[in-house]
């Protein structure tokens, strides 16, 4: 194909999507739509089967027996919505082993919150609370991004994920309004969550460099910044409900704007976390590692198995 | 209360508990998604009929205990449950044979347990057929994939059967509790059980290419409370918040 | 060895009276697994009562390249429809 017919299909391709017309697999794309797709959601999937590990942590230590199963369902439906993500992404030409390859090289990110260690039982809560809460403003959106497969799959994700939050809000304000001890719980946890749950949505606009184009594939339908304020002014009147007190010496409301103003983000911290020195990227991964290549010989059984008893079915045919 | 009744419950929900938590332990760290998926589900029903059990213990306990009080506040020896289910998840092969081994019996314990004079022990057994026959079919597939798979996969599964086959003996043994439950119509006796649990477990096996072992020495003791070394520390996970912070709610 | 497991696509009968509806695809070595692992992963909140599963690589797809001659024709064939004919409103059960 020449450049000029190449520029001409990438035209049509664009007021499709204005249109908002669905790209579907086998429809043409630009080769950029595909890897920024493949990128994207691989790196959403990778979030999801990386995020099981951290409230993994505490499914054996549960302190009841109704939060223990919550909890398991809870870190299954995420493996669910890795899978449903990969499947997505696989639809693109690339295999879920090729994808976990990149996730175990280090070539592929996933998002940096999972790399905070959960230390105590009321992370479990604020995870839900404000780690999904702040996930589900970035993802309801992308329930009807341009590219088929990406956006049935969020559809069903956010139908799931309706009782994340609600399952961690429920946690935290069990232990807000329970003993001392309980409430300290809560509000240390709230305190070590706050600043990477704003994190979670992203650099800021000036920073952030995939923004334009995203959000002419409806990639994206706010940015960053615009993301951060609603989950700030969403989440901020929910602490006050149970009586925690968000960590921001400048959070204050103000009437002109009508949104909260809040202090100052340590982006350092961020880039570092990014860049692998989070407190358990190290962990996080070599957990994903050691599970894959465990598995392995499971794998293959049942390879071998399927290929043995396809081959018995042919001798019996003939 | 009546304590052998309350024993006797126990002796077949501390199963089902602790093999939920081994199972649970599992979550996001399975050979590959779907099957992580698969064996939570399983996890999931057994913490499910623990609760049904547990709830009703607690009933019958008149308010002296909850659910969560049975479930996490005893001492070790207090723990009735055999010593299969407790054995770590030590490989994929392990998981696997421990979970067949303990469906088998399941299931037929359950198909019994569904007669009981006590309507709500038979109607919690009812509903746990369904899923238990469901884990049976897992795990025996699973069991021929392993065996009849590789040569790697055969010998690990094999050294799993040979490794947990002592334990299989004591899902047959009845203690003074549960002979009490028998007469009184409520509890089965699964010392009758023998003979047809060794016959599908060895079916599965041959078909998986498996050797049965012949082992004349068994291991026994859960059901009576003296429990592996592994019990202790699958405990301290499993109470260690309700005994770091006693006497609140979750 | 390292041979990848097949993929599949799942197709859901959420209730009796309902079709087949395709819900996603799995990984599965066979097709009895790709059956248990579509209950697991698709069915967890009763979202179904009956299953298909199909290996993908034996699903046969129009080319969207093909579009204009496979589906145009069919936009100008308008009395196939039931507004191409005029009726007055009077006329009943029709």
């Amino acid at each position: 194909m020449s450049e000029k017919e190449i520029k001409n299909l990438e035209a049509l391709f664009d007021q499709r999507i204005a249109r908002d017309e669905k790209i579907e697999p086998k429809d043409w794309m630009p080769e950029k739509y595909r890897k920024t797709h493949i990128r994207q959601i691989s790196q959403h999937a990778h979030s999801e089967i990386v995020g099981m590990l951290p409230e993994g942590n505490w499914i054996t230590r549960a302190p009841s027996m109704r939060r223990k199963v919550a909890l398991l369902a809870k870190v299954q439906d995420e493996a669910g919505h890795g899978l449903y993500l990969y499947s997505a992404c696989e639809t693109l030409g690339i295999s879920r082993d090729e994808l976990f390859e990149q996730l175990h090289t280090g070539k592929a990110k996933y998002s940096s919150i999972f790399n905070y260690p959960t230390i105590t039982w009321a992370d479990i809560g604020a995870i839900g609370w404000l780690v999904d809460g702040a996930a589900i403003i970035n993802q309801v959106p992308l329930c009807s991004t341009s590219y088929g497969p990406y956006a049935r799959a969020m559809i069903r994700v956010c139908k799931e994920e309706s009782f994340h939050q609600r399952q961690g809000y429920e946690i935290m304000m069990t232990l807000a309004g329970g003993s001392p001890e309980q409430k300290e719980l809560a509000q240390d946890a709230l305190n070590r969550w706050w600043w990477p749950s704003l994190m979670m949505l992203g650099p800021t606009d000036a920073e952030s460099v995939h923004t334009e184009q995203s959000m002419k594939w409806k990639l994206k339908r706010k940015t960053n910044d615009e993301l951060r304020q609603q989950f700030i002014d969403q989440t901020v009147p929910q602490a006050d409900l149970i009586g925690l007190r968000i960590p921001d010496p400048d959070l204050k409301w103000n009437e002109e704007t009508n949104h909260y103003d809040f202090g100052a983000i340590d982006w350092d911290e961020f880039w570092q976390v990014v860049k692998g020195h989070g407190p358990c990227n190290t962990e996080r991964l070599s957990a994903r590692i050691q599970a894959w290549e465990e598995g392995e010989w499971v794998r293959d059984a049942a390879v071998a198995y399927a290929d043995k008893k396809e081959d018995k079915k042919l001798k019996k045919a003939i | 209360m009546d304590n052998s009744l309350y024993n006797y419950i126990l002796g077949i929900s501390d199963n089902t508990l602790i093999l939920g938590q081994r199972l649970s332990e599992l979550c996001g760290h399975g050979p590959n998604l779907e099957t992580d998926i698969a064996c939570t589900n399983i996890a999931l029903d057994l913490l499910g009929q623990t609760r049904s059990y547990y709830q009703y213990v607690a009933k019958l306990s008149e308010g002296q205990s909850t659910e969560d009080d049975i479930a996490f506040l005893r001492t070790e020896r207090e723990y009735k449950n055999i010593l299969l289910v407790e054995q770590p998840n030590t490989n994929f092969g392990y998981v696997i044979i421990r979970q067949f081994f303990y469906d088998v019996f399941h299931l037929l314990l359950l198909r019994e347990l569904q007669n009981s004079k006590d309507e709500t022990l038979a109607a919690i057994a009812k509903k746990g057929i369904k899923e238990v026959s469901y884990h049976q079919r897992f795990s025996s597939d699973w069991v021929k994939r392993l065996g009849d798979g590789t040569k790697t996969s055969h010998n690990k599964i094999q050294e799993a059967v040979d490794d947990l086959w002592k334990f299989t003996d004591e899902l047959f043994y009845l203690t003074e509790d549960d002979k009490s439950a028998v007469i009184s119509g409520i509890g089965v006796d699964v010392s009758l059980l023998k003979s047809s649990y060794y016959q599908i477990v060895e079916e599965v096996l041959q078909e998986a290419t498996l050797t049965i072992p012949e082992l004349k020495w068994f291991r026994k003791g859960g059901k009576e409370g003296i429990h592996s070394e592994h019990m202790g520390y699958l405990l301290s996970d499993l109470q260690y918040m309700q005994r770091t912070y006693p006497n609140m709610k979750w | 060895m390292k041979k990848n497991w097949p993929l599949w696509e799942v197709f859901v009968r959420s209730k009796n009276g309902l079709e087949h509806r395709h819900f996603g695809s799995l990984h599965a070595a066979d097709a009895d697994m790709a059956l248990e692992n579509a209950r697991d992963v698709y069915t967890r909140r009763s979202e179904g009562v009956s299953i298909w599963v199909v290996p993908s690589k034996h699903i046969t797809a129009s080319n969207p390249e093909h579009h204009g001659e496979l589906f145009e024709p069919a936009q100008d064939k308008v009395y196939r429809h039931p507004t191409f004919y005029n009726l007055p409103d009077e006329v009943k059960h029709m």
